[in-house]
């Protein structure tokens, strides 16, 4: 940063030859190259995403309705978790700002402790990353495709009643503590049964962590527009119409977000890709660290090389930026 | 062995070293920064929740103010915590200009060929 670069250096003397006419070392410049190319990739990407999710013939999944969970917690919280993620993300940042600027002052002590927090910060944003595929892959409640058209009323978000005209095909969703014993049970296990009677229909697990679920209510259009939830009578003509399909949570093949099956992959592909980056940033700022406890930038003269894995950094950070914006918001 | 390029970077890195007092400056603006990008974030949120894709007003217009506001964001990012902004101008340039060519350039060649799919399909049914 800053240093020569402030200074007026007459045009052929820049550009004479002998010197770097950007007045940056080698490894800075070929750093920026670098994230050039980088940012490209990542651009061709989501502008792929874009090309597949303006094309397709279904609606695509709204961020703030697929993206609702927070570890631990029942209830609803639009993109709490993703925004955390970020908050992280740029808290991270700042640390590794300020131990470049340590580095600029030769303040060996303060460079320790802002890269040690920026190396913390990585750890938790690959840790939250870690648990959102989880939850992404693991799915909340699952669907299943009726097997013949139905009309019901349900219950939209606003408390408004509409009624659908639903098509062989079309999906319906359970909640996540019928869903999760559904998926078992359909798979064969034996210690699960599923009971429908006066009483309703519900899902028991025996065995010593044995529980039970009752079917209260399903949902349409879970992740897109017109979320509604159907109750009672309603719900038993949408359980009667029930096919064998069943899906539960994501996978590369196919999803419960939307019957579209390139929604999953991008996800996959754009915060995995992602997720790789900011883990090779934190081996390398790991690396860097022990190099700096050890004094070898002391012994060199300066810290241009925490200014170099900085960039990286904030170029990780940035990423995600975007595709905050246009895999989540938008 | 001594490797000659390491040599000659250190005039340049050695060029970026800043006394205590302008220390003192560039953390005051740092902080600045993270307020600015973390309300900016809660900003985004809160619109996110707030306005439902279902009723009567321009998601079109949502869209582009999300757009924005992460431009801004990248901005503050890059030509602040990356201090792009303090380089001399020629990398500067040397960085930009080519990628927004190519991402204009992009851009325009998904938009111009997606519309040309979308038109033979339909001329197809």
């Amino acid at each position: 940063m800053a240093g020569e670069a402030t200074k007026a250096i007459p045009k052929d003397v820049l550009w004479g030859g002998g010197r770097s006419p950007f007045s940056v070392s080698y490894g800075k410049m070929m750093m920026w190259y670098f994230l050039v190319s980088d940012a490209l990739t990542f651009g061709g990407l989501l502008t792929a995403y874009g090309f597949v999710r303006h094309g397709a013939e279904v609606p695509w999944p709204i961020g703030e309705q697929a993206f609702e969970a927070l570890p631990g917690l029942e209830g609803s919280y639009p993109l709490f978790y993703v925004a955390l993620m970020t908050f992280i993300l740029i808290v991270s940042s700042v640390t590794m700002v300020l131990a470049v600027e340590a580095g600029h002052r030769n303040d060996k002590k303060s460079v320790i402790k802002w890269l040690g927090y920026t190396i913390i910060g990585g750890f938790f944003f690959l840790g939250s990353q870690a648990w959102e595929w989880s939850h992404f892959i693991h799915g909340s409640g699952g669907a299943y495709q009726l097997a013949q058209p139905v009309t019901v009323n349900g219950t939209l978000d606003n408390g408004e009643t509409m009624q659908f005209t639903l098509n062989a095909g079309e999906r319906v969703f359970m909640d996540h503590h019928f869903g999760h014993l559904m998926e078992p049970y359909l798979k064969g296990s034996n210690n699960i049964f599923l009971t429908e009677g006066a009483e309703g229909i519900a899902i028991t697990e025996i065995g010593d962590h044995g529980h039970s679920a009752k079917l209260d209510f399903l949902t349409l259009n879970k992740y897109v527009e017109n979320k509604a939830t159907v109750s009672g009578d309603e719900m038993k003509k949408l359980w009667d119409a029930r096919s064998d399909n069943f899906v539960f949570g994501a996978n590369l093949q196919f999803s419960e977000y939307t019957q579209h099956q390139d929604y999953a992959g991008f996800f996959f592909f754009i915060t995995g890709f992602h997720g790789f980056h900011v883990f090779s940033g934190v081996l390398i700022n790991i690396i860097v660290f022990f190099m700096v406890v050890r004094g070898v930038f002391e012994r060199r003269g300066h810290y241009e090389m925490v200014e170099k894995i900085g960039l990286y950094w904030h170029f990780v950070d940035l990423v995600w930026v975007f595709v905050f914006t246009f895999f989540y918001l938008i | 062995m001594e490797r000659d390029d390491l040599i000659v970077n250190d005039s340049y890195s050695l060029a970026a070293h800043h006394s205590e007092e302008k220390g003192v400056k560039i953390r005051k603006n740092v902080i600045k920064v993270t307020v600015i990008l973390t309300l900016i974030t809660v900003v985004e949120v809160a619109m996110g929740i707030y306005f439902k894709r279902s009723e009567a007003f321009s998601w079109t217009a949502i869209k582009w103010t999300f757009i924005v506001l992460t431009l801004v964001k990248a901005g503050y990012i890059v030509m602040s915590f990356m201090h792009l902004g303090e380089e001399r101008k020629n990398l500067r340039n040397a960085v930009l200009v080519p990628y927004i060519l190519f991402i204009l350039y992009l851009i325009f060649i998904a938009l111009s060929e997606g519309i040309a799919h979308f038109d033979a399909f339909d001329a197809l049914k």
